[in-house]
This record gives C-alpha cells, sequence and structure tokens, in this order.
C-alpha cells in the first residue's frame, strides 16, 4: 500500500517536467527560443532522474526502509523517457534528420559524443528492466549489466559540463551529487571487504582444500 | 549634406597579418549638424522648469531639479526618440519581435540565464550616467552621456545579430556611427586598439557577484574596426530607448562579430597601443578569440557555427560570413589568416 501510493505520487512529479512545456506550449509560452528550452528541459529531467535512480539504494540502506526497491524502475524508465525526448528533440527538431550532419556531430564534438554514449548505455537497461529478463539474465548478471547506469550517469553529467560557455554551478552541483552517490558504493564496498575475510576465505575453495 | 571623401586609413592591422594600406570612406559633417540645433522643447521644458519652481518649491529633490535642468532625452525605456533618421546600411529582413528581443539576453551581469535580465535589471539606474574617455587621446574626458546622444540625429539601423551560441535576431538599434565619438576626442597616432568597460555595479547587477567571469566585462576593437561606418554607438532600439536588460544606457554595436562582442551599458572607453584583453577571451582562449568575426568556416570548437536559428524560426538557416557584412568588411582582414585570427 505504502509503495502504491509513493509509486503514484513519483509517477506523478515525474510527469511535471513534460506537462509544465506541454502546458507553456499550448499557450505560445516556450519563450523566444522554444527549441533550446525543449532540449534543456528534457536534458535536465533526464539527469535529475537518472540520479534520483542512483539514490534510492543508499537511502533503502540508510533508512533501512528496504521496501523502496520498489520505485527504483519506474525513476530509472522516467530517466530514460526524458534521455528520448531529449535524443529526440536533438535529431528532429535541432538536426531535422540531416544524418550526416549528426554522425559529424557525434564524431567531432566532445559533449554531443558523451552524451550519445549516455543515452545508448542506458538502452540495454530499459530493455532488460523486465521481470522476464531479470529471470532470463540471472541476478548476477543483471546486475552486473545494470551497473552501466554509472557510466551513463557519470557521461551524461559531463555532456552538462562541457556544452555550458562559462557557469559551470549546475553541471557541478549534479557532479558533486554523483560523486556522493557513487562514492557511497565504493565505501560500502570496501566496508564489507574489510571485515569479511572469514567469509571470502570460505568462498576460496582452494585455500580450503589445502 | 554629406560629403563622401576616401582617406588612407593611418592604422596598419594588428601586426599578426601583413602590412596593408586600408581605406575608408569617412563620413564629412555638415557645418552645422541639425542635432547642434537645440530642440524648441528643450527651452520651453527650461520655462517650464522656471515657472514651476516656486510652485514645487524645496519639495523638488536634487534629482528631480537635475532632471528638469537637464531635461535627458532618454530617461528610460519605452522613450520615444524623435528624429530618428532610416539608414543605408539597414537589412530588409523581418524584423525580430521586440519580446523575444527583450527577454532572451545574453546579460551575465544579471544572470546566466537569458530569461532572466527583462526582470532582475527592472530598476537598474541608467541616469545620471558618464562615459569616461581615457588613454591614448589628446582630450580625455568624461562625457555625460546625454551629451553624446546630441552628438549627432539618430539613425535606425536595422542590423543581423548573430550569438556565439548560434541562434541570430535581426533588430533596428538607434544610434549613430561609433567614430563621431571617437573622434571627438582626438586618439593620438599610437592608439591602435579601443577597449570598452561595462559598469561593474553588484548592488544593481547580481550576477557580478557570482564569478563566473573576470569583472568588468571589458571588450575590445582594433581602432579601424571600431571607427568603421557599421560600428554603431547604440542607445535605442524599436524607435524607443534601449531597455535596461538590452545594454542600457549606451552600448555598441558591432554586427559582423558574434554579440559579446558588442559590449553594453558602457562606462569607459580607453584607447591603447596593446590588443586590449577581452573577457571572454581571458576566460577561454581557445574558444573565444579577439576578433570573434562571424564566421561559419571556423568552428567553436565545441559546437558548429555554420548554421543559426533566427529566433522565430524553425529551420536552421546558414550562417553568413561575417554575418553578411562581408562587402563592407572584409577588406578589414585582407591577408590575414581567419583561422587563427578567430
Amino acid at each position: 500500500m505504502k509503495l502504491r501510493v509513493l509509486k503514484l505520487a513519483i509517477f506523478l512529479a515525474a510527469l511535471i517536467p513534460l506537462a509544465r512545456l506541454g502546458l507553456k506550449a499550448l499557450h505560445g509560452d516556450l519563450g523566444a527560443n522554444p527549441i533550446e528550452l525543449i532540449t534543456h528541459t528534457t536534458g535536465d529531467s533526464t539527469l535529475v532522474l537518472l540520479l534520483a535512480t542512483l539514490a534510492v539504494t543508499p537511502l533503502r540502506m540508510l533508512t533501512k526502509q528496504y521496501w523502496l526497491i520498489g520505485v527504483r524502475r519506474m525513476v530509472g524508465l522516467f530517466a530514460f523517457f526524458y534521455a528520448c525526448l531529449h535524443f529526440t528533440t536533438y535529431i528532429w527538431l535541432d538536426k531535422f534528420f540531416d544524418l550526416h550532419e549528426m554522425w559529424a556531430d557525434i564524431l567531432k564534438r566532445k559533449f554531443i559524443t558523451v552524451g550519445f554514449l549516455a543515452f545508448v548505455l542506458l538502452i540495454p537497461l530499459a530493455v532488460t528492466s523486465t521481470a522476464g529478463w531479470i529471470r532470463r539474465l540471472g541476478g548476477t548478471r543483471w546486475q552486473r549489466l545494470h551497473r552501466l547506469i554509472y557510466i551513463s550517469a557519470i557521461a551524461g553529467v559531463v555532456h552538462y559540463a562541457w556544452l555550458v560557455k562559462a557557469d559551470l554551478r549546475r553541471p557541478i552541483e549534479y557532479g558533486v551529487i554523483l560523486s556522493i552517490l557513487l562514492g557511497y558504493r565504493v565505501w560500502m564496498k570496501a566496508k564489507s571487504a574489510a571485515p569479511s575475510t572469514v567469509r571470502d576465505r570460505s568462498q576460496l575453495p582452494a585455500i580450503s582444500s589445502q | 549634406m554629406c560629403h563622401l571623401v576616401i582617406l588612407p586609413h593611418p592604422y596598419q592591422g594588428d601586426g599578426s597579418g601583413p602590412r596593408k594600406n586600408f581605406f575608408m570612406l569617412i563620413k564629412k559633417a555638415d557645418d552645422i549638424r541639425s542635432s547642434e540645433v537645440t530642440p524648441r522643447s528643450w527651452y520651453s521644458n527650461r520655462r517650464t522648469f522656471l515657472a514651476g519652481l516656486g510652485a514645487a518649491g524645496a519639495a523638488a529633490g536634487i534629482y528631480g531639479v537635475r532632471e528638469l535642468i537637464r531635461p535627458s532625452i532618454l530617461a528610460n525605456a519605452n522613450t520615444k526618440i524623435d528624429g530618428i533618421q532610416k539608414s543605408p546600411l539597414s537589412t530588409t529582413e523581418a524584423i525580430t519581435p521586440y519580446k523575444d528581443v527583450t527577454n532572451y539576453n545574453n546579460y551575465y551581469e544579471f544572470s546566466t540565464d537569458k530569461y532572466e535580465p527583462a526582470n532582475l535589471a527592472k530598476n537598474f539606474r541608467t541616469r545620471p550616467w558618464t562615459v569616461e574617455i581615457d588613454g591614448l587621446v589628446n582630450k580625455k574626458q568624461k562625457f555625460d552621456v546625454d551629451s553624446i546622444l546630441k552628438m549627432a540625429s539618430p539613425e535606425e539601423r536595422i542590423y543581423r545579430h548573430r550569438c556565439v551560441e548560434g541562434w541570430s535576431i535581426v533588430v533596428p538599434w538607434v544610434g549613430f556611427s561609433l567614430s563621431t565619438l571617437l573622434k571627438k576626442v582626438e586618439p593620438q597616432g599610437k592608439a591602435r586598439f579601443v577597449q570598452f568597460t561595462t559598469l561593474n555595479d553588484p548592488s544593481q547587477m547580481p550576477g557580478l557577484k557570482v564569478p563566473v567571469l573576470n569583472w568588468p566585462y571589458v571588450e575590445g576593437l582594433r581602432l579601424d574596426e571600431a571607427m568603421h561606418p557599421l560600428t554603431l554607438l547604440c542607445f535605442g532600439m524599436y524607435g524607443e530607448a534601449l531597455p535596461n536588460q538590452d545594454g542600457a544606457p549606451i552600448r555598441v554595436i558591432v554586427p559582423w562579430k558574434y554579440g559579446f562582442k558588442s559590449a553594453k551599458a558602457i562606462v569607459r572607453i580607453t584607447f591603447t597601443e596593446k590588443q586590449p584583453i577581452n573577457t571572454w577571451n581571458a576566460a577561454n582562449s581557445t574558444e573565444y578569440g579577439f576578433y570573434s568575426n562571424v564566421n561559419p568556416n571556423v568552428d567553436h570548437p565545441r559546437w558548429s557555427q555554420a548554421k543559426e536559428r533566427r529566433l522565430g524560426e524553425l529551420l536552421k538557416r546558414p550562417t553568413l560570413m561575417f554575418n553578411g557584412y562581408g562587402d563592407q568588411v572584409a577588406s578589414l582582414y585582407s591577408g590575414m589568416d581567419l583561422k587563427k585570427n578567430f
């Protein structure tokens, strides 16, 4: 019940950026440069939702509210949803399906290259987000695959940092939050590795057999 | 009546290109400019002042009195500018809506968000305002901005304006050639560059509290660029005084260069022998060169400059060499490698 309510709330909240764009478009209120506004809004929403996805695990652990895992897939899929909108805006409204120009961009422009990488890495994660795929891949392999989100999020923040002219404040904010979220994982891993030598030893058949 | 005389240009480029003899057109002024004739309305204003003095008495604040003694033609935006002449230098392209030009401003002194200066600059004080001219000139002086506005009759110059970010607008600026002002102070022979300094007042310009760029904002031109007839000393647009967010009370417009070269809210003009630092160049010299001429063939290291989005249009259009002003300005750079001198 708690989970259902929370999921509904997150679902609605995640739609706010899109709804605001839609309302503005309806009122002809997208400003002087509508395509830029759409690009920035969808890109920003992608990053925020990626960070939110990465925040679920630390939040579960720190609050011991383990049921929160139930919202992670939805938040992650919303990140992918906005990434798709962002990418569509680029190929449609910015480049008008000029594949030649887009390919040149991807090869030549560092910020496009990393942005493209960030997007492409999310595709297998979205595809394998179903219960069926988790079963097919098996928990360990599935988990390993989904660590691609770390690279995607880093690439996404770098993409943002590389496109701004001078004001790095927002990309730095995102970078700091991402570092904390990834740093937490490194720290947890180190912590679980250090005192668990006994358990580790039991998992090493070469040593136990001697 | 204007006479066009061709004078050999005394300045020899910036040293990075081969020496060239530049020629340029210099407009010879009429004996008595229409702008030197004091309009009747100002006399009557003074009479109003004298008549009203008794009534207003001590109630009139110092500022109010000063306003009455020396009425500013352009106290604030939405003040219509009288006597604007059309200019043959104008483009016939469709003018960008006023709403867009006044709500989408790259003005980092207020904010790095282009939609914010319109609101943040609302109470910006543009009077009293002085422009100090110093450096290598015979007549260093401080001009009250209103005295500058009277130096020539205002012209409407409809120019293309291309931002380095890849968008463009067409704006009916109001002003007159910067050369009118620069000639008055008699540049010395050694002077080869001019530097413009923007107001640095964090109490009025909140963006200055953030060290995004090195403040104050400075920009520079080679003297022959500054003296070029296209280079506009601008104090209005759309027939009215310049709105605060667009650089009031006085700025320059250099239409063949990326927008950031056109410094806003100028308080100082300095004549120098050495090429001055400009803010964006200091921030990132590989991305923003001293010249920053609009050039579709020289990309910004991080994005293409081949196309631009004209505000209000869906499809991008090709960017023109020198923003379409090549016929007038290409000769300024003949012999120079524009890929190196970007």
